[in-house]
Protein backbone atom coordinates (compact mmCIF):
# COMPACT_ATOMS: atom_id res chain seq x y z
CA UNK A 1 0.00 0.00 0.00
CA UNK A 2 1.40 3.50 -1.11
CA UNK A 3 1.18 6.69 1.63
CA UNK A 4 -1.57 7.80 0.07
CA UNK A 5 -3.20 4.71 -0.39
CA UNK A 6 -2.50 4.20 3.65
CA UNK A 7 -3.37 7.97 4.38
CA UNK A 8 -6.80 7.16 3.07
CA UNK A 9 -7.35 3.83 4.44
CA UNK A 10 -6.71 5.36 7.84
CA UNK A 11 -9.47 8.68 7.23
CA UNK A 12 -11.59 5.97 6.39
CA UNK A 13 -10.77 4.02 9.39
CA UNK A 14 -11.47 6.90 11.65
CA UNK A 15 -14.61 7.86 9.61
CA UNK A 16 -15.92 4.67 10.83
CA UNK A 17 -14.69 4.98 14.36
CA UNK A 18 -16.87 8.13 14.30
CA UNK A 19 -19.69 6.23 12.94
CA UNK A 20 -19.51 3.25 15.36
CA UNK A 21 -19.54 6.44 18.29
CA UNK A 22 -22.29 7.79 17.50
CA UNK A 23 -24.13 3.82 16.98
CA UNK A 24 -23.14 3.35 20.31
CA UNK A 25 -24.28 6.78 21.95
CA UNK A 26 -27.42 7.23 20.21
CA UNK A 27 -29.89 9.07 21.62
CA UNK A 28 -29.91 10.23 24.73
CA UNK A 29 -26.96 10.32 27.13
CA UNK A 30 -24.91 7.46 26.70
CA UNK A 31 -21.76 8.25 25.97
CA UNK A 32 -18.60 10.76 26.04
CA UNK A 33 -18.80 11.73 22.51
CA UNK A 34 -16.45 14.86 22.61
CA UNK A 35 -13.29 13.49 24.07
CA UNK A 36 -14.22 10.07 22.15
CA UNK A 37 -14.37 11.81 18.54
CA UNK A 38 -11.06 13.78 19.13
CA UNK A 39 -9.14 10.35 19.15
CA UNK A 40 -10.50 9.12 15.80
CA UNK A 41 -7.25 9.02 13.69
CA UNK A 42 -5.26 8.64 16.86
CA UNK A 43 -7.04 5.28 17.59
CA UNK A 44 -7.08 4.55 13.61
CA UNK A 45 -3.65 5.37 13.46
CA UNK A 46 -2.51 2.94 16.14
CA UNK A 47 -4.90 0.10 15.90
CA UNK A 48 -4.80 0.55 11.88
CA UNK A 49 -1.21 1.08 11.13
CA UNK A 50 1.52 1.75 13.71
CA UNK A 51 0.62 -1.25 16.39
CA UNK A 52 1.19 -4.67 16.10
CA UNK A 53 -1.53 -6.21 17.31
CA UNK A 54 -3.00 -9.62 15.70
CA UNK A 55 -6.92 -9.25 15.72
CA UNK A 56 -7.14 -13.06 15.93
CA UNK A 57 -4.89 -13.45 19.03
CA UNK A 58 -4.72 -10.03 21.28
CA UNK A 59 -3.33 -11.92 24.02
CA UNK A 60 -0.42 -12.55 22.35
CA UNK A 61 2.82 -11.98 24.94
CA UNK A 62 4.64 -10.24 21.81
CA UNK A 63 1.79 -7.38 20.91
CA UNK A 64 2.20 -3.87 21.21
CA UNK A 65 -0.10 -2.81 24.21
CA UNK A 66 -2.41 0.45 24.54
CA UNK A 67 -3.73 1.95 27.67
CA UNK A 68 -6.27 4.45 27.70
CA UNK A 69 -5.35 6.38 30.63
CA UNK A 70 -8.51 9.04 29.73
CA UNK A 71 -10.79 5.73 30.03
CA UNK A 72 -13.91 7.83 29.58
CA UNK A 73 -13.35 8.02 25.67
CA UNK A 74 -13.53 4.35 25.85
CA UNK A 75 -16.05 4.54 22.90
CA UNK A 76 -13.41 5.44 20.47
CA UNK A 77 -11.58 2.21 21.28
CA UNK A 78 -14.56 0.22 21.33
CA UNK A 79 -15.12 1.46 18.13
CA UNK A 80 -11.76 0.24 16.56
CA UNK A 81 -12.08 -2.73 18.07
CA UNK A 82 -15.23 -3.91 16.47
CA UNK A 83 -13.38 -2.82 13.02
CA UNK A 84 -11.08 -5.35 14.10
CA UNK A 85 -13.47 -7.76 14.64
CA UNK A 86 -12.23 -8.13 18.30
CA UNK A 87 -15.15 -6.85 19.93
CA UNK A 88 -18.66 -8.24 18.28
CA UNK A 89 -21.01 -5.74 16.18
CA UNK A 90 -23.67 -6.43 17.71
CA UNK A 91 -22.39 -5.34 21.26
CA UNK A 92 -22.43 -1.78 20.11
CA UNK A 93 -26.10 -1.51 20.75
CA UNK A 94 -26.09 -3.13 24.25
CA UNK A 95 -23.02 -0.51 25.60
CA UNK A 96 -23.98 -0.28 29.25
CA UNK A 97 -26.01 -2.62 29.94
CA UNK A 98 -25.77 -4.95 32.28
CA UNK A 99 -25.82 -8.15 29.73
CA UNK A 100 -23.26 -6.53 27.67
CA UNK A 101 -19.50 -6.42 27.72
CA UNK A 102 -19.11 -2.52 27.07
CA UNK A 103 -19.06 -1.33 29.83
CA UNK A 104 -18.75 2.73 30.66
CA UNK A 105 -15.15 2.72 31.34
CA UNK A 106 -12.42 0.17 30.01
CA UNK A 107 -12.74 -2.91 32.14
CA UNK A 108 -10.05 -5.20 30.60
CA UNK A 109 -12.45 -8.50 32.19
CA UNK A 110 -15.46 -8.22 30.18
CA UNK A 111 -13.71 -6.96 26.94
CA UNK A 112 -11.51 -8.95 24.80
CA UNK A 113 -8.90 -6.18 23.78
CA UNK A 114 -9.31 -4.21 26.34
CA UNK A 115 -5.59 -3.73 28.53
CA UNK A 116 -6.34 -2.57 31.95
CA UNK A 117 -8.67 -1.01 34.24
CA UNK A 118 -8.48 2.66 33.95
CA UNK A 119 -10.61 6.01 34.22
CA UNK A 120 -9.92 7.07 37.50
CA UNK A 121 -7.84 9.43 35.81
CA UNK A 122 -4.28 10.10 36.22
CA UNK A 123 -3.11 6.40 36.44
CA UNK A 124 -2.96 4.83 33.00
CA UNK A 125 0.92 5.97 31.74
CA UNK A 126 1.92 4.21 35.69
CA UNK A 127 0.47 0.95 34.75
CA UNK A 128 2.27 1.09 31.15
CA UNK A 129 5.66 1.86 32.96
CA UNK A 130 4.64 -1.51 35.10
CA UNK A 131 3.90 -3.39 31.89
CA UNK A 132 7.07 -1.62 30.20
CA UNK A 133 9.76 -2.60 32.88
CA UNK A 134 8.18 -6.40 33.09
CA UNK A 135 8.09 -6.64 29.40
CA UNK A 136 11.63 -5.78 29.48
CA UNK A 137 12.39 -7.94 31.97
CA UNK A 138 11.48 -10.71 29.74
CA UNK A 139 13.09 -9.66 26.75
CA UNK A 140 10.00 -9.06 24.75
CA UNK A 141 10.15 -5.89 22.46
CA UNK A 142 7.12 -5.06 22.54
CA UNK A 143 5.75 -1.58 23.12
CA UNK A 144 3.46 0.09 25.33
CA UNK A 145 1.18 3.03 23.93
CA UNK A 146 -0.65 5.52 26.43
CA UNK A 147 -3.71 8.13 25.24
CA UNK A 148 -3.79 10.60 28.13
CA UNK A 149 -5.96 13.57 28.18
CA UNK A 150 -5.00 17.48 28.56
CA UNK A 151 -7.52 18.00 31.28
CA UNK A 152 -6.04 14.49 32.95
CA UNK A 153 -2.58 16.17 33.39
CA UNK A 154 -3.82 18.35 36.47
CA UNK A 155 -3.73 14.54 38.41
CA UNK A 156 -0.46 14.32 40.28
CA UNK A 157 0.02 10.89 39.91
CA UNK A 158 0.68 11.78 35.86
CA UNK A 159 4.01 13.54 36.77
CA UNK A 160 4.95 10.29 39.22
CA UNK A 161 4.97 8.29 36.61
CA UNK A 162 6.52 10.51 34.23
CA UNK A 163 9.61 10.79 36.45
CA UNK A 164 9.51 7.21 36.83
CA UNK A 165 9.37 6.83 32.69
CA UNK A 166 12.39 8.97 32.44
CA UNK A 167 14.73 7.56 35.41
CA UNK A 168 13.35 3.62 34.20
CA UNK A 169 14.81 4.72 30.53
CA UNK A 170 11.34 3.11 29.75
CA UNK A 171 12.12 4.31 25.56
CA UNK A 172 9.65 1.35 24.60
CA UNK A 173 6.97 3.63 26.17
CA UNK A 174 4.95 6.07 24.07
CA UNK A 175 2.82 8.43 25.61
CA UNK A 176 0.22 10.20 23.15
CA UNK A 177 -1.51 13.65 24.66
CA UNK A 178 -4.79 14.03 23.18
CA UNK A 179 -4.76 17.94 23.51
CA UNK A 180 -8.30 19.10 22.70
CA UNK A 181 -8.33 22.17 25.21
CA UNK A 182 -11.27 21.00 26.36
CA UNK A 183 -12.70 19.32 29.92
CA UNK A 184 -15.72 18.47 31.92
CA UNK A 185 -16.30 22.04 32.98
CA UNK A 186 -15.32 24.23 30.01
CA UNK A 187 -12.07 25.02 27.84
CA UNK A 188 -8.88 24.30 29.93
CA UNK A 189 -7.71 27.76 30.25
CA UNK A 190 -10.77 28.80 31.57
CA UNK A 191 -10.72 25.97 34.01
CA UNK A 192 -7.77 24.34 35.18
CA UNK A 193 -4.54 25.86 32.91
CA UNK A 194 -1.66 23.76 32.80
CA UNK A 195 0.82 25.66 30.25
CA UNK A 196 3.67 24.86 28.46
CA UNK A 197 2.72 21.26 28.50
CA UNK A 198 6.00 20.55 25.99
CA UNK A 199 8.36 22.30 28.09
CA UNK A 200 7.21 20.64 31.10
CA UNK A 201 7.59 17.21 29.75
CA UNK A 202 10.64 17.98 28.25
CA UNK A 203 11.69 19.09 32.02
CA UNK A 204 10.51 15.79 33.30
CA UNK A 205 13.00 14.22 30.77
CA UNK A 206 10.88 13.52 28.05
CA UNK A 207 11.22 13.57 23.74
CA UNK A 208 8.30 15.70 22.46
CA UNK A 209 7.20 15.47 19.18
CA UNK A 210 4.09 17.69 18.00
CA UNK A 211 1.52 16.88 15.26
CA UNK A 212 -2.09 17.49 14.54
CA UNK A 213 -4.76 14.64 16.00
CA UNK A 214 -6.27 14.18 12.97
CA UNK A 215 -3.91 14.63 10.21
CA UNK A 216 -2.96 10.32 10.00
CA UNK A 217 -0.26 11.44 7.86
CA UNK A 218 1.75 13.55 10.62
CA UNK A 219 0.38 10.97 13.78
CA UNK A 220 2.25 8.09 11.58
CA UNK A 221 5.36 10.10 11.45
CA UNK A 222 5.01 11.17 15.03
CA UNK A 223 4.35 7.98 16.38
CA UNK A 224 7.77 6.65 13.97
CA UNK A 225 9.99 9.41 15.58
CA UNK A 226 8.74 8.89 19.30
CA UNK A 227 9.67 4.99 18.63
CA UNK A 228 13.03 5.94 17.41
CA UNK A 229 13.89 7.60 20.05
CA UNK A 230 16.49 5.16 22.55
CA UNK A 231 17.48 6.22 26.26
CA UNK A 232 14.64 8.42 27.12
CA UNK A 233 10.47 8.23 26.44
CA UNK A 234 8.63 10.18 24.06
CA UNK A 235 5.32 11.82 23.72
CA UNK A 236 3.55 12.47 20.76
CA UNK A 237 1.33 16.01 21.21
CA UNK A 238 -1.54 15.51 19.47
CA UNK A 239 -3.37 18.75 18.71
CA UNK A 240 -7.01 17.85 18.54
CA UNK A 241 -10.43 19.17 18.65
CA UNK A 242 -12.83 17.91 21.27
CA UNK A 243 -16.10 16.72 19.11
CA UNK A 244 -13.94 16.68 16.21
CA UNK A 245 -16.36 15.81 12.97
CA UNK A 246 -19.76 16.81 14.90
CA UNK A 247 -20.73 20.36 13.84
CA UNK A 248 -22.80 21.10 17.40
CA UNK A 249 -20.05 19.17 19.64
CA UNK A 250 -17.08 20.45 17.81
CA UNK A 251 -15.10 22.76 20.97
CA UNK A 252 -17.83 22.52 22.73
CA UNK A 253 -17.71 21.37 26.38
CA UNK A 254 -21.58 20.50 26.54
CA UNK A 255 -20.51 17.30 24.69
CA UNK A 256 -17.49 16.56 27.02
CA UNK A 257 -20.65 14.07 28.05
CA UNK A 258 -23.88 15.80 27.43
CA UNK A 259 -27.46 14.90 26.19
CA UNK A 260 -28.11 13.97 22.09
CA UNK A 261 -31.38 14.77 21.72
CA UNK A 262 -33.31 13.61 18.74
CA UNK A 263 -32.44 16.48 16.73
CA UNK A 264 -28.61 16.52 17.22
CA UNK A 265 -28.71 12.97 16.86
CA UNK A 266 -29.84 12.96 13.31
CA UNK A 267 -28.03 16.38 13.10
CA UNK A 268 -24.72 14.28 13.74
CA UNK A 269 -25.69 11.40 10.95
CA UNK A 270 -25.86 14.51 8.21
CA UNK A 271 -21.86 15.32 9.33
CA UNK A 272 -21.13 12.29 9.56
CA UNK A 273 -22.65 11.46 5.68
CA UNK A 274 -21.14 15.07 4.62
CA UNK A 275 -17.99 14.14 5.68
CA UNK A 276 -15.30 12.27 2.94
CA UNK A 277 -15.57 8.87 3.65
CA UNK B 1 9.05 -17.21 74.74
CA UNK B 2 11.48 -16.13 71.29
CA UNK B 3 10.33 -13.11 70.05
CA UNK B 4 10.87 -11.94 66.60
CA UNK B 5 10.84 -9.27 63.51
CA UNK B 6 8.16 -9.69 61.29
CA UNK B 7 9.26 -6.87 58.88
CA UNK B 8 12.78 -9.34 59.32
CA UNK B 9 10.72 -12.10 58.47
CA UNK B 10 8.88 -10.39 55.29
CA UNK B 11 12.21 -9.16 53.68
CA UNK B 12 13.84 -12.52 54.15
CA UNK B 13 10.78 -14.13 53.25
CA UNK B 14 10.30 -12.25 49.85
CA UNK B 15 14.22 -13.65 49.18
CA UNK B 16 13.36 -16.94 49.22
CA UNK B 17 10.24 -16.08 47.17
CA UNK B 18 12.62 -14.27 44.73
CA UNK B 19 14.59 -17.40 44.34
CA UNK B 20 11.98 -19.74 44.23
CA UNK B 21 9.80 -17.97 41.08
CA UNK B 22 11.79 -15.40 38.81
CA UNK B 23 8.15 -13.91 38.27
CA UNK B 24 8.76 -12.67 41.72
CA UNK B 25 9.30 -8.06 41.52
CA UNK B 26 9.59 -5.87 44.82
CA UNK B 27 8.58 -2.03 44.36
CA UNK B 28 9.33 0.40 47.86
CA UNK B 29 8.43 3.94 48.29
CA UNK B 30 12.03 5.08 49.86
CA UNK B 31 11.62 3.12 52.98
CA UNK B 32 13.37 -0.24 51.72
CA UNK B 33 15.89 -0.72 54.43
CA UNK B 34 12.51 -0.22 56.98
CA UNK B 35 10.31 -2.75 55.52
CA UNK B 36 13.47 -4.69 55.02
CA UNK B 37 12.26 -5.38 51.06
CA UNK B 38 16.22 -3.92 50.58
CA UNK B 39 17.06 -7.35 51.20
CA UNK B 40 15.29 -8.26 48.18
CA UNK B 41 17.53 -5.97 46.12
CA UNK B 42 20.72 -6.84 46.94
CA UNK B 43 20.20 -10.57 45.83
CA UNK B 44 17.59 -8.89 43.09
CA UNK B 45 18.80 -5.89 41.71
CA UNK B 46 17.01 -6.21 38.15
CA UNK B 47 14.03 -7.02 40.13
CA UNK B 48 13.72 -4.41 42.23
CA UNK B 49 12.45 -1.02 41.68
CA UNK B 50 12.59 1.82 43.77
CA UNK B 51 9.71 3.82 43.22
CA UNK B 52 10.75 7.02 45.36
CA UNK B 53 8.27 8.63 47.31
CA UNK B 54 4.79 8.20 45.29
CA UNK B 55 2.83 5.74 46.15
CA UNK B 56 0.59 6.12 43.78
CA UNK B 57 2.10 5.32 41.14
CA UNK B 58 4.01 2.32 42.78
CA UNK B 59 0.63 0.89 43.18
CA UNK B 60 -0.43 1.40 39.39
CA UNK B 61 3.13 0.70 38.06
CA UNK B 62 2.40 -2.80 40.43
CA UNK B 63 -0.56 -3.07 38.19
CA UNK B 64 1.39 -3.19 35.15
CA UNK B 65 3.78 -5.28 35.96
CA UNK B 66 1.06 -7.94 37.24
CA UNK B 67 -0.53 -7.64 34.08
CA UNK B 68 2.78 -9.00 32.00
CA UNK B 69 2.45 -11.77 34.31
CA UNK B 70 4.97 -10.63 37.14
CA UNK B 71 4.37 -11.16 41.09
CA UNK B 72 4.54 -8.01 42.50
CA UNK B 73 5.19 -7.49 46.07
CA UNK B 74 5.35 -3.74 47.32
CA UNK B 75 5.66 -2.38 50.57
CA UNK B 76 5.71 0.90 52.38
CA UNK B 77 4.28 2.09 55.75
CA UNK B 78 0.77 0.26 56.31
CA UNK B 79 -1.25 3.74 56.17
CA UNK B 80 0.51 5.21 53.24
CA UNK B 81 0.14 1.66 51.41
CA UNK B 82 -3.90 2.02 52.23
CA UNK B 83 -4.39 5.41 52.34
CA UNK B 84 -2.21 7.17 49.98
CA UNK B 85 -2.91 4.74 46.94
CA UNK B 86 -6.65 3.58 48.01
CA UNK B 87 -7.85 4.49 44.93
CA UNK B 88 -4.82 3.09 42.74
CA UNK B 89 -5.76 -0.11 44.95
CA UNK B 90 -9.04 -0.10 44.45
CA UNK B 91 -9.58 0.09 40.11
CA UNK B 92 -5.98 -0.55 38.79
CA UNK B 93 -5.08 -4.09 41.16
CA UNK B 94 -8.50 -4.83 42.69
CA UNK B 95 -11.33 -4.40 39.94
CA UNK B 96 -9.10 -6.74 37.55
CA UNK B 97 -8.13 -9.27 40.30
CA UNK B 98 -4.60 -8.48 40.05
CA UNK B 99 -2.17 -10.25 41.77
CA UNK B 100 -0.49 -7.59 43.39
CA UNK B 101 0.68 -7.82 47.17
CA UNK B 102 0.71 -4.94 49.37
CA UNK B 103 2.73 -5.10 52.21
CA UNK B 104 1.84 -2.72 54.52
CA UNK B 105 4.78 -2.29 56.90
CA UNK B 106 5.16 -0.91 60.54
CA UNK B 107 1.32 -1.15 61.18
CA UNK B 108 -1.04 -0.15 63.38
CA UNK B 109 0.68 1.76 65.93
CA UNK B 110 4.11 -0.03 66.05
CA UNK B 111 5.25 2.75 64.17
CA UNK B 112 4.95 4.61 68.29
CA UNK B 113 7.21 7.45 67.68
CA UNK B 114 6.23 8.94 64.59
CA UNK B 115 2.48 9.57 65.72
CA UNK B 116 -0.93 9.72 64.31
CA UNK B 117 0.28 10.46 60.88
CA UNK B 118 2.16 7.48 60.84
CA UNK B 119 -0.08 4.92 62.59
CA UNK B 120 -2.65 2.79 60.43
CA UNK B 121 -5.85 2.94 62.81
CA UNK B 122 -8.23 1.84 59.66
CA UNK B 123 -5.84 -0.24 57.24
CA UNK B 124 -7.75 -3.28 57.94
CA UNK B 125 -11.30 -1.88 57.25
CA UNK B 126 -10.42 0.27 54.26
CA UNK B 127 -8.74 -2.92 52.66
CA UNK B 128 -10.95 -5.59 53.94
CA UNK B 129 -14.01 -2.86 52.37
CA UNK B 130 -12.34 -3.81 48.74
CA UNK B 131 -13.87 -6.32 46.84
CA UNK B 132 -11.72 -9.38 45.82
CA UNK B 133 -8.87 -8.38 48.90
CA UNK B 134 -7.67 -10.71 50.91
CA UNK B 135 -5.99 -9.62 54.36
CA UNK B 136 -3.87 -11.24 55.98
CA UNK B 137 -2.64 -9.65 59.89
CA UNK B 138 0.11 -12.10 61.17
CA UNK B 139 0.71 -12.92 64.87
CA UNK B 140 4.76 -13.56 64.62
CA UNK B 141 7.26 -13.56 62.05
CA UNK B 142 6.50 -17.29 61.30
CA UNK B 143 3.69 -16.91 60.54
CA UNK B 144 4.62 -13.95 58.25
CA UNK B 145 6.71 -16.05 56.47
CA UNK B 146 4.21 -18.82 56.10
CA UNK B 147 2.20 -16.36 54.65
CA UNK B 148 4.59 -15.04 52.42
CA UNK B 149 4.56 -18.20 50.90
CA UNK B 150 0.92 -19.13 50.56
CA UNK B 151 0.66 -15.97 48.42
CA UNK B 152 2.65 -16.75 45.59
CA UNK B 153 0.14 -19.11 44.67
CA UNK B 154 -3.11 -17.63 45.83
CA UNK B 155 -4.72 -15.67 43.30
CA UNK B 156 -6.33 -12.18 43.14
CA UNK B 157 -4.84 -8.93 45.46
CA UNK B 158 -3.74 -9.32 49.31
CA UNK B 159 -2.75 -6.86 51.63
CA UNK B 160 -0.19 -8.36 54.22
CA UNK B 161 -0.41 -5.82 57.51
CA UNK B 162 3.30 -6.08 59.29
CA UNK B 163 3.68 -4.95 62.31
CA UNK B 164 7.35 -2.94 63.15
CA UNK B 165 8.32 -4.31 66.16
CA UNK B 166 9.40 -7.98 67.73
CA UNK B 167 6.91 -10.42 68.50
CA UNK B 168 6.48 -13.16 70.52
CA UNK B 169 6.03 -16.45 67.79
CA UNK B 170 3.35 -18.79 68.87
CA UNK B 171 3.39 -20.28 65.12
CA UNK B 172 5.23 -23.63 64.65
CA UNK B 173 7.53 -23.88 61.52
CA UNK B 174 6.92 -27.03 60.66
CA UNK B 175 2.70 -26.56 60.87
CA UNK B 176 1.58 -26.66 57.52
CA UNK B 177 0.06 -22.81 56.78
CA UNK B 178 -2.86 -21.99 54.10
CA UNK B 179 -4.57 -18.49 54.14
CA UNK B 180 -7.97 -18.87 55.85
CA UNK B 181 -6.63 -21.16 58.94
CA UNK B 182 -7.76 -19.43 62.39
CA UNK B 183 -5.78 -21.49 64.75
CA UNK B 184 -6.80 -21.73 68.38
CA UNK B 185 -3.92 -20.89 70.43
CA UNK B 186 -5.30 -21.84 73.81
CA UNK B 187 -8.23 -24.26 74.40
CA UNK B 188 -10.89 -22.87 77.31
CA UNK B 189 -14.81 -23.01 77.72
CA UNK B 190 -15.94 -19.82 79.28
CA UNK B 191 -14.96 -16.96 76.77
CA UNK B 192 -13.51 -16.77 73.37
CA UNK B 193 -10.67 -13.90 72.68
CA UNK B 194 -10.46 -13.35 68.41
CA UNK B 195 -7.47 -11.90 68.16
CA UNK B 196 -4.69 -11.17 65.84
CA UNK B 197 -1.20 -9.36 65.38
CA UNK B 198 -0.06 -8.39 68.68
CA UNK B 199 -2.91 -8.82 70.44
CA UNK B 200 -2.75 -12.56 70.30
CA UNK B 201 -0.21 -12.31 72.77
CA UNK B 202 -1.99 -10.04 75.40
CA UNK B 203 -4.69 -12.63 75.22
CA UNK B 204 -2.61 -15.25 76.33
CA UNK B 205 -1.49 -13.52 79.20
CA UNK B 206 -5.14 -12.45 79.68
CA UNK B 207 -6.13 -15.94 79.91
CA UNK B 208 -2.54 -16.85 82.23
CA UNK B 209 -4.31 -14.28 84.95
CA UNK B 210 -7.42 -15.38 84.97
CA UNK B 211 -6.50 -19.22 85.45
CA UNK B 212 -6.58 -18.28 88.99
CA UNK B 213 -10.00 -16.92 89.22
CA UNK B 214 -11.21 -19.95 87.34
CA UNK B 215 -12.05 -18.31 84.31
CA UNK B 216 -11.18 -19.83 81.22
CA UNK B 217 -9.90 -18.33 77.99
CA UNK B 218 -10.27 -19.55 74.62
CA UNK B 219 -7.74 -17.67 72.08
CA UNK B 220 -8.28 -17.85 68.89
CA UNK B 221 -5.63 -16.34 65.82
CA UNK B 222 -7.74 -14.54 63.33
CA UNK B 223 -4.94 -13.71 61.06
CA UNK B 224 -6.69 -14.33 57.73
CA UNK B 225 -9.23 -11.56 58.10
CA UNK B 226 -10.66 -11.94 54.29
CA UNK B 227 -11.50 -14.21 53.34
CA UNK B 228 -12.65 -14.87 57.03
CA UNK B 229 -12.71 -18.45 57.81
CA UNK B 230 -16.88 -17.98 59.24
CA UNK B 231 -17.10 -21.66 60.09
CA UNK B 232 -14.34 -21.48 62.37
CA UNK B 233 -15.83 -18.03 63.91
CA UNK B 234 -19.29 -20.04 64.61
CA UNK B 235 -17.68 -23.47 65.89
CA UNK B 236 -15.40 -20.88 68.21
CA UNK B 237 -17.99 -18.67 69.37
CA UNK B 238 -20.85 -21.54 69.82
CA UNK B 239 -18.11 -23.92 71.70
CA UNK B 240 -18.27 -20.83 74.71
CA UNK B 241 -20.12 -20.44 77.52
CA UNK B 242 -19.68 -17.06 78.94
CA UNK B 243 -19.04 -14.53 75.91
CA UNK B 244 -17.05 -13.40 73.07
CA UNK B 245 -13.87 -11.11 72.44
CA UNK B 246 -12.52 -9.19 69.54
CA UNK B 247 -9.09 -7.81 70.79
CA UNK B 248 -6.89 -6.05 67.62
CA UNK B 249 -4.93 -3.09 67.51
CA UNK B 250 -6.98 -1.05 65.15
CA UNK B 251 -9.96 0.88 65.07
CA UNK B 252 -13.02 -0.60 66.99
CA UNK B 253 -14.81 0.38 63.12
CA UNK B 254 -14.59 -1.72 60.48
CA UNK B 255 -11.65 -4.36 60.96
CA UNK B 256 -11.31 -7.65 62.95
CA UNK B 257 -14.39 -6.58 65.22
CA UNK B 258 -16.70 -6.06 62.17
CA UNK B 259 -15.68 -8.79 60.61
CA UNK B 260 -16.03 -11.72 63.55
CA UNK B 261 -19.33 -9.89 64.79
CA UNK B 262 -21.03 -9.62 60.78
CA UNK B 263 -20.95 -13.84 60.20
CA UNK B 264 -21.75 -13.98 64.13
CA UNK B 265 -24.94 -11.64 63.20
CA UNK B 266 -26.83 -14.43 61.41
CA UNK B 267 -25.96 -17.07 64.60
CA UNK B 268 -27.15 -17.44 68.21
CA UNK B 269 -24.00 -16.33 70.03
CA UNK B 270 -23.04 -15.59 73.42
CA UNK B 271 -22.70 -11.54 74.30
CA UNK B 272 -19.87 -9.79 72.71
CA UNK B 273 -17.12 -7.13 73.78
CA UNK B 274 -14.62 -5.34 71.48
CA UNK B 275 -10.93 -4.09 72.95
CA UNK B 276 -9.40 -1.86 69.74
CA UNK B 277 -8.64 1.58 69.62
CA UNK B 278 -11.80 3.58 70.08
CA UNK B 279 -12.49 5.91 67.55
CA UNK B 280 -9.52 7.97 67.18
CA UNK B 281 -5.77 8.83 65.30
CA UNK B 282 -2.96 7.28 67.07
CA UNK B 283 -0.56 9.39 69.40
CA UNK B 284 3.19 9.47 69.29
CA UNK B 285 4.46 7.47 72.50
CA UNK B 286 8.60 7.13 73.53
CA UNK B 287 7.65 3.19 73.36
CA UNK B 288 5.26 0.53 71.92
CA UNK B 289 3.64 -0.72 74.68
CA UNK B 290 3.14 2.77 76.39
CA UNK B 291 1.19 3.41 73.47
CA UNK B 292 -0.30 0.31 73.24
CA UNK B 293 -1.46 0.57 77.20
CA UNK B 294 -2.74 4.47 76.37
CA UNK B 295 -5.60 3.13 74.10
CA UNK B 296 -6.35 -0.26 76.41
CA UNK B 297 -4.58 -2.71 74.24
CA UNK B 298 -3.40 -4.72 76.84
CA UNK B 299 -4.18 -8.21 78.80
CA UNK B 300 -5.44 -6.32 81.43
CA UNK B 301 -8.03 -5.11 79.69
CA UNK B 302 -8.72 -8.44 78.14
CA UNK B 303 -9.45 -10.14 81.08
CA UNK B 304 -11.72 -7.24 82.80
CA UNK B 305 -13.69 -7.85 79.27
CA UNK B 306 -13.67 -11.31 80.34
CA UNK B 307 -14.57 -10.78 83.90
CA UNK B 308 -17.59 -8.90 82.71
CA UNK B 309 -18.81 -11.08 80.74
CA UNK B 310 -18.84 -13.69 82.99
CA UNK B 311 -20.49 -11.75 86.02
CA UNK B 312 -23.12 -10.75 83.42
CA UNK B 313 -23.84 -14.27 82.33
Amino acid sequence: MGESEQVAMLRRKAWLIRRNILTMIGTGKAGHLGGSSSLAEIVAVLYFHTMRLDPRDVKAPGRDRLILSKGHAVLAQYAALVELGVIPREEMSKLKTVDGMLQGHPDMDRTPGIEAVTGSLGQGLSIANGMALGLRLDGIPSRVYVILGDGELSEGQVWEAAMATANYRLDHVTAILDLNRIQASGPTRETFEIPHVAEKWAAFGWHCVEADGHDPSALMSALEEAAGEKGRPAMVIAHTVKGKGFSFAENNAAFHNGILTEELYQQAWRDLEAAPH
Amino acid sequence: MDTCNLREAYGQALVELGRKDPRVVALEADLGKSTRSCLFKDEFPARYFEMGIAEQNMTSTAAGLALVGKIPFLSTFAVFATGRAYDQIRNAVSIPRLKVRICGSSSGLSDFGDGKTHQSVEDVALMRAVPNMTVLVPVDAVETRAMMHALLEHSGPAYLRVNRNDLPTFTSARAPYAIGATPTIREGRDVVVFANGVMVSRAVSAAEALRPEGIELKVVNVSTVKPLNAAAIRAAAASVRRGIIVAEEHSILGGLAGAVLEVLSEVRHPPSLVVGIPDSFGISARGYEELLAHFGLTDAAIAGAARKLVAAG
